[in-house]
C-alpha cells in the first residue's frame, strides 16, 4: 500500500472512530439538554408574550437563538466528521485509479485529511467563540477538502481518458 | 471483462473466487449492505412522498396555533400546541432517523466487504461478524422507526420504550461487529508473515466502473461547492431570519397584531422550506456521490452484460443528478420539480436494484 493511499485509509479509519466517539459523548452528555433548552425557550418566549411580557419574550429568545446556534453547529461537526471519514476511506480504496505522480498525490491526500480534521473542528470552534477566527478555520479546511477533491477529480478522469 | 489481469497471480484470483464464495462474510456484506441502502432509500422516497409535506404542514399549523394562542392570552393552549409540535418532531425525526441509518449502515457495510481479504481471521468467523453486523444494522432502524408508534408501553424503565431498548441493541450489535472487523485488520497488519495480499477487486478498470468513480467524485465535489456557497451565503442570513421571525412573530402576538403573526407565519414556512431544500440537495448529492464510488468497486461481482451494466451506472449516475437539482428546484417549481425528485430517486434505486441482482447471480467467480 502506498503512503498516500494508507494516509487516506488510516486517516479515515481514525477520524470515523473519533467522529463516532464524539457523537457518542454528544448524544449522551449534550444532545437532550441543547434540544431541551431550544424547545424550552421558544415555549417560554410564547407564553411570555400571552402574558404581555415583551422583556421576558425577548430574554427568552435570546436564549433560543443562542441554544440553536451551538446546536446546530454540534449536529453539522458530527455529521462532517463521520462523512468526511467515510470519504476518506472511499477515496483511500480507489486512489490507484488517480492517475497523478506519487509524490502530488501525497500532497493531496494529506491536505484532503487536514481539511477533514480541520473544516468540522472551525465549525465547533464557533460554540465557544463567535469571532472571525473559528470562522477562518473552518473556510480553510473546507478550502483544503475542495482544492483536494478537485485535484483528485482530475486525476482520476486523466486515468479514465488513458483508459480510453 | 477487464477483470482478468495478466499481472494478477492466480493466488489473487483464488482468493477473490473463494472471497466470494456463496454465504461467504464478503458476499453476505455486499448483498446486506446494498439492501440495506435499497430499502433505507424506499423508506425514505415513501417519506417523501406520503409523510415530509403533510408532517411539515402540522409543525406549521402547531405553530401557528401556539402563535394565535398568544395573541389571545391563552397560555395552556400555548403550551399544548408545543406539545403537539414536539409529537410531530419526534414522528419526523424517527423516519429521517431510520432512513439515514439504514443507508449509512449499508455503506459502512459495502466498506467492511471490500477490508475482508486483510482481516485476519477464519472465515467462519468472518461470517459469524457478518451476520451480527447485518442483524444490528436492521434492527437498530427499525427499533428507530417503531420509537413513535411504541413509546412507552409495557417498558420496565421509565424514560425508554421497548423499541429504544431493540434500537440501542442493534447498535451495540453493529458497534462490536465492526470492532472485531477491525481488529482482525490490526492483526493482519501486526502479523505480515506473508507476503502482501493483492486483491483483484481494486484493480478493476472496467468502463461502467470508471464512469461510477469519476461521476461518483464529481458528485461529491459538487455537493462540497454546494455547501461552501450556502454556508457563505444562506447559513448566517438563515440563522439571523429564524431567530427574528420568530421574535416579530411573538412581539405580534402581544401587541395583538393578528396580521404580522400571519405574516411572520408564513415567512417561517418559507424560511424553513428554503433551508429544508438547500441542506438536502448538499447532503443527497454527496451521499449519492459515495454510494456510485462505492458501487464501481463492486462492478466485478455485478454478473450482467458489460453493455447493460454500463447503462445501470449511467442510470445511477442521471438519477443521482436528478435528484438533489429537483429538490433545489422544489421552491421555484413546487410540485413538478418535486415529482421530478422523487422520479430521480426511483431511478437510482431501479439501478441499484439491477446490479444487487447482477451480484445475486454472480457465485465466486468473476471473471
Amino acid at each position: 500500500m502506498t503512503g498516500a493511499r494508507q494516509l487516506l485509509i488510516l486517516g479515515g479509519i481514525a477520524l470515523a472512530l473519533w467522529g463516532m466517539g464524539y457523537g457518542l459523548w454528544y448524544a449522551v452528555f449534550a444532545e437532550h439538554q441543547a434540544l431541551n433548552g431550544i424547545g424550552s425557550s421558544l415555549a417560554a418566549a410564547f407564553d411570555a408574550s400571552a402574558t404581555r411580557n415583551p422583556g421576558a419574550a425577548e430574554a427568552a429568545f435570546n436564549n433560543y437563538k443562542q441554544a440553536k446556534y451551538v446546536y446546530d453547529r454540534q449536529v453539522d461537526v458530527h455529521g462532517h466528521w463521520i462523512g468526511l471519514a467515510m470519504l476518506l476511506i472511499v477515496v483511500g480504496i480507489a486512489f490507484d485509479h488517480v492517475r497523478l505522480a506519487e509524490g502530488s498525490k501525497l500532497i493531496l491526500a494529506s491536505a484532503l485529511l487536514a481539511g477533514a480534521v480541520i473544516f468540522p473542528l472551525g465549525v465547533l470552534l464557533q460554540t465557544f467563540d463567535h469571532g472571525s477566527i473559528p470562522r477562518g478555520i473552518a473556510i480553510v479546511g473546507s478550502a483544503l477538502v475542495i482544492t483536494a477533491l478537485a485535484g483528485i477529480t482530475l486525476g482520476l478522469v486523466a486515468s479514465q481518458t488513458s483508459a480510453d | 471483462m477487464a477483470f482478468s489481469h495478466s499481472s494478477i497471480g492466480a493466488k489473487t484470483n483464488d482468493m477473490h473466487q473463494s472471497s466470494f464464495a456463496p454465504l461467504s462474510a464478503r458476499r453476505l456484506l455486499v448483498l446486506g449492505g446494498i439492501g440495506l441502502i435499497l430499502v433505507g432509500m424506499l423508506v425514505g422516497d415513501i417519506f417523501a412522498v406520503f409523510i415530509l409535506h403533510q408532517n411539515a404542514a402540522r409543525v406549521g399549523g402547531g405553530l401557528a396555533s401556539a402563535a394565535h394562542a398568544a395573541l389571545a392570552g391563552d397560555r395552556p393552549l400555548v403550551r399544548a400546541s408545543f406539545q403537539d409540535v414536539g409529537s410531530f418532531l419526534e414522528n419526523r425525526g424517527t423516519k429521517v432517523d431510520t432512513h439515514v441509518h439504514m443507508i449509512d449502515f449499508g455503506y459502512l457495510a459495502l466498506m467492511l466487504a471490500i477490508l475482508q481479504p486483510w482481516i485476519d481471521f477464519r472465515e467462519s468467523t468472518k461470517r459469524r461478524l457478518a451476520w451480527l453486523f447485518l442483524v444490528g444494522a436492521a434492527l437498530l432502524p427499525v427499533g428507530v422507526f417503531l420509537i413513535h408508534y411504541i413509546g412507552l408501553a409495557y417498558s420496565p424503565l421509565q424514560a425508554i420504550g421497548w423499541a429504544s431498548i431493540f434500537a440501542d441493541l442493534g447498535g451495540l450489535f453493529v458497534l462490536i461487529a465492526t470492532l472485531g472487523l477491525l481488529f482482525g485488520l490490526g492483526k493482519h497488519y501486526r502479523s505480515q508473515v506473508s507476503a502482501p495480499l493483492q486483491d483483484a477487486l481494486l484493480l478493476n478498470r472496467s468502463a461502467p466502473g470508471r464512469v461510477l468513480l469519476v461521476g461518483g467524485i464529481a458528485m461529491v465535489l459538487a455537493g462540497f461547492l454546494h455547501g461552501a456557497y450556502y454556508a457563505g451565503v444562506d447559513l448566517y442570513r438563515h440563522e439571523a431570519l429564524d431567530a427574528s421571525i420568530l421574535t416579530d412573530m411573538a412581539k405580534a402576538a402581544g401587541a395583538n397584531d393578528a396580521g404580522m403573526v400571519d405574516r411572520s407565519l408564513e415567512a417561517y414556512g418559507q424560511l424553513q422550506g428554503d433551508k429544508a431544500v438547500k441542506i438536502a440537495a448538499h447532503a443527497h448529492i454527496i451521499e449519492f456521490g459515495l454510494l456510485a464510488m462505492l458501487l464501481a468497486l463492486f462492478q466485478p461481482y455485478v454478473s450482467l452484460r458489460e453493455t447493460w451494466k454500463s447503462r445501470w451506472a449511467y442510470v445511477l449516475i442521471l438519477g443521482s443528478v436528478i435528484l438533489p437539482v429537483c429538490v433545489l428546484l422544489e421552491l421555484r417549481f413546487g410540485l413538478v420539480a418535486g415529482g421530478l425528485a422523487d422520479a430521480g430517486g426511483l431511478l437510482v434505486i431501479v439501478a441499484l436494484l439491477a446490479m444487487w441482482i447482477g451480484i445475486l447471480r454472480q457465485v465466486g467467480d468473476a471473471r
